[in-house]
Formats: C-alpha cells, structure tokens, sequence
C-alpha cells in the first residue's frame, strides 16, 4: 500500500502531512495526491509535514519545482529530522509554526521572553546569502556572513560570527530584551521587538558590536571583553 | 571514458557579460585544443549566435532537438574559424517553457561523451531558463560587474547554486577598469571577492573593443595582441588546470597583494 498522505487546513494555510516510511514512494503518493487535489490547493499556503523523513537540500529543491510546476507554492516544511530542517531552512522555507498561532487559548501574558527560554537555538554554520530567509522562534547564531539581502526574523537574540550587513530582526514576538551582536554590525536594517534602526552609512573599521533597546531606542554599544562579561 | 565537463556561465542580473563570456571562454578553450559545444539557453532571446558570428548559419535549433525535429548533430553549428568549436543556437520564437531541466539533462549526457566542454549559456533571472541552465551543470561560473546591484545579484545565484548542491562557483569579475578603481570610483575585485567568498577565475578589464567584436561576430578571444582577450584566454586555461597568475595588469593597480591574500583566504574557507 502506498504511504498515506493527509490535507487538513490550519490556521497559517494548508497542513500536508506524508506518512513515515521510505521517501521515494511518500514522495509519490504526495505527488500524486497534489496533482489529484491542485485546483483546490491553488493559491494556499502549503507547508509539508513530513516526520521522521530524510530530505537532502537537491530533493526537496526538486520537489519544490515539481509542486511549482503545478502551480503549487511550498512555504514550510516541518520535520523532526535535523537534516531535512536544514534543507528547508537553506532553501528559506520556514520550519516552524508558531505554537502561540497555532492554539491561540494558550496565551502565556506574564512571560514575554518565555519563547527565548524554551524556544531551540538555531545554529547555522555559511554564509547567508542575498535571498535567505530565515524565520525561527527562537535563537539565531549563525558562524559566518550575513550578506546584504539575507533575512533573519528570530524570536530570540540573533548573534552572527562574521559581518552582518542584511536585515535582522530580534525578538520579534516583542521581546524587547532581545539583543543582536556580530563581529561586524553593519546590517542594511536593524530590528529589536518594535523598534526599528537604519545603521550609519559611514564607518570605522569593524569592531564587534551588540545592539539593544536602551529608553525605547535601538543602540549599538563596542563589544568590551572584560567590562561586559556576565551582563547578557 | 573520459566524460567532459558541462560549465553553466550565469549572473543573475542582465548585461553584465554572460554571452560574451560564454563566446569567449568557449573560443578560448576551442583554440587550446579541446573540443567544447556551447548551447544558449536564452529561448527567446537569442544572441551567442550573433557574438559567434553564426547567426546566418541557424538551421535548427535547441527546441527542435527537444522536439523531436532533429537530431543532436543536425542543430550543432560549427564555428567558421575554430575546427573544434560548435553551437546549439537557441529558439528565437519561443519561450522558456519550451524546454525543461529534464531535456537539458538529457542533451548534455548525450554531449559530453563527445565534447570536452559544453558549456551553456545562461538567460538573465532565476526563472525557468535559469533553471534549465543549471540543471545538467557540473560547474558553474558566474559573471559579474564592480557595481553593488550586480553583485547583490550574484550573491543571490551563488546561494541557489549551493542549495542546488552545484559544487562552489567560479567568479569571472568583468568590465573592471582599474583607472575608475584607482580613483576609489569603483569597487575593486577585493570587495567583490570579499562579500562573494567564492573562487576567483578571471578579471576582465573594461574594454571598448569587446564591443566592436561582438558586432563584428569575432570573439576578442582570438585576437592575440587584446589584453581582454588574454584575460579569456587564462580563464580557459584555469579551467584545465593552469595555474595562471592574475596580473595587475588586468586586476586595477595597487590592490594585487590584498588580492591574493583574499584568494588565499577564501580558499581556505571552503576547505
């Protein structure tokens, strides 16, 4: 019997979810039940459950073509493998859902900053490119560039290894203690929770620097070894 | 058997070069001796047949390959001046769509059994035709100008070609002119290079004269004494191994030593 693959609708647009087993036959009665069902499915939001399948960055980009050739748009892609995670994020397609949306009676009031305490650190390990997109509920540290036109929307705090020269959001579920560092600060635009900060053009050399909310401002303090150590 | 090497030439942003580099590393490398094909891959919008001087020859095409109108053989134009250089023109009255990554795939197994290089040229963007492009590549090279927009766009294809697992792009940074460099009026190949973090594989100086041989059909290549055309002419020769230094020459005055440091650097990021 071929895997079963199940179409539900949920808040953020329609939840494809394909049964465990082996990819390359899921990922043909997922073919074939999107091919069945796409003048239904023209137009949403698609955002693929597929569990504990493995899904290198090539076979999800091909899948990616193959639903865009029905006129199908991939926007997330959930999994529990790491891997998979990984693909999808390098392809700037979103990987989590955001629980608060998802179940919206479970508001938690009193604990603002809760979503970086539980939330996943994310780790990325290259350079991110123009056209990256990147949103995570929780941490973000990326161990390399951030290039002018690369995007990264976290809940948490955003640290970068490298220059930082595209668009940071931190705190963006309005997590006003969120703070943003890199070795190089120099993004096109800067974002803490509500409040927005356009860098100076002009600048020294580059000196690691980390950013934060102080008085309802952004500002951008040197990073002082000795001096900071045990403030954040 | 010796498989050759299929090198998708692209951008991302139009005008930058992309057909001329094509033209001429292909030339290039034809007048080393190897035996290269190369297919435009701008359906619709053809014009390395014209940069070639080929365009009254066009018989077939690449969608009449696809489609079943002709042979492989029947569509390959050979050059007028190289023995060893053909072409696959693109269709002029048809669109993107009339070809898939399949087809291309298909076409370019077929062709390296035959050709050492085949090396295709990529339509501007990262739609369809981009992608038809890339799909059968082994190697791609990407072409870009000392301007920001040109670069931001490079920088774009560069993360598609990752995702595509694609093996890391070569960098060809064309049209520098080391006067307006020097002068501190332009981004010099280190910045490129700098944001990029890719291989570098070529500068080509800003010349005047690649636009006369591109109206003349003649690919500036092949003229020995072009200092641009030497430019293409060490590119063609990294390609098979060479160990080419980049000469200030071409490079823009005084930035050399940062240069190869940069060179150095970006090499050992990737190791």
């Amino acid at each position: 019997m071929s895997p079963e693959v199940q179409i539900k609708g949920i808040r953020e647009g329609l939840l494809v979810s394909v049964e465990n087993g082996d990819w390359v036959e899921a990922e043909q009665s997922l073919l074939s039940e999107l091919g069945r069902q796409k003048d239904f499915l023209k137009g949403a939001k698609l955002i693929l459950d597929v569990d504990e399948h493995t899904i290198n960055a090539a076979s999800m980009g091909r899948l990616r073509d193959q639903m865009s050739e029905q006129g199908l748009s991939l926007w997330g892609v959930l999994s529990h493998s790491p891997l998979t995670e990984r693909s999808a994020q390098a392809m700037g397609l979103a990987t989590r859902i955001h629980h608060a949306e998802q179940e919206p009676e479970e508001e938690i009031e009193e604990e603002p900053s809760v979503v970086s305490v539980d939330a996943n650190a994310l780790l990325l390990r290259k350079t991110l490119r123009s056209g990256f997109n990147l949103t995570h509920a929780g941490h973000v540290a990326v161990i390399g560039d951030v290039n002018p036109g690369a995007q990264i929307i976290a809940g948490g705090n955003v640290v970068v290894w490298g220059r930082l020269r595209g668009l940071v959001h931190a705190g963006a579920e309005g997590d006003e203690s969120a703070v943003v560092c890199a070795m190089d600060l120099a993004p096109t635009q800067l974002r803490i929770a509500g409040h927005i900060a356009i860098p100076p053009q002009e600048r020294g050399e580059p000196r690691p620097e980390i950013a934060f909310v102080k008085n309802g401002e952004v500002v951008a303090e040197e990073w002082n070894i000795g001096a900071q150590a045990g403030t954040v | 058997m010796n498989m050759g090497r299929v090198i998708t030439i692209t951008s991302g942003k139009g005008g930058v070069g992309k057909t001329t580099a094509t033209a001429n590393i292909s030339a290039a490398l034809a007048a080393l001796g190897k035996k290269v094909v190369c297919i435009d891959a701008d359906i619709g919008l053809r014009n390395l047949d014209v940069v070639l001087g080929l365009e009254n020859r066009i018989v077939y095409d690449l969608v009449d390959i696809v489609e079943g109108r002709c042979k492989l053989r029947q569509a390959m134009i050979r050059d007028k001046r190289l023995e060893e250089l053909y072409l696959i023109p693109a269709a002029q009255t048809r669109d993107k769509s009339a070809v898939s990554p399949k087809d291309m795939k298909r076409i370019c197994e077929e062709l390296v059994k035959d050709f050492d290089f085949v090396v295709i040229d990529s339509p501007a963007g990262i739609e369809r035709g981009f992608k038809n492009a890339i799909a059968p590549a082994d190697e791609i090279i990407i072409v870009t100008n000392p301007e920001v927009s040109a670069v931001r766009d490079a920088d774009r294809i560069i993360g598609i070609v990752e995702a595509e697992q694609k093996g890391p792009a070569k960098l060809v940074v064309n049209r520098i002119n080391s006067e307006l460099v020097s002068r501190g009026d332009m981004l010099a190949v280190a910045d490129v290079l700098e944001l990029l973090a890719v291989e570098l594989i070529g500068i080509v100086p800003d010349d005047q004269a690649v636009l006369v041989s591109t109206n003349r059909g003649a690919p500036i290549a092949l003229e020995a004494k072009s200092k641009t055309g030497q430019a293409f002419r060490d590119i063609a020769k990294r390609l098979i191994g060479e160990d080419v230094a980049f000469t200030s020459a071409n490079g823009g005055g005084g930035i050399m030593g940062r240069l190869s440091k940069l060179i150095r650097s970006s090499g050992e990021k990737r190791a």
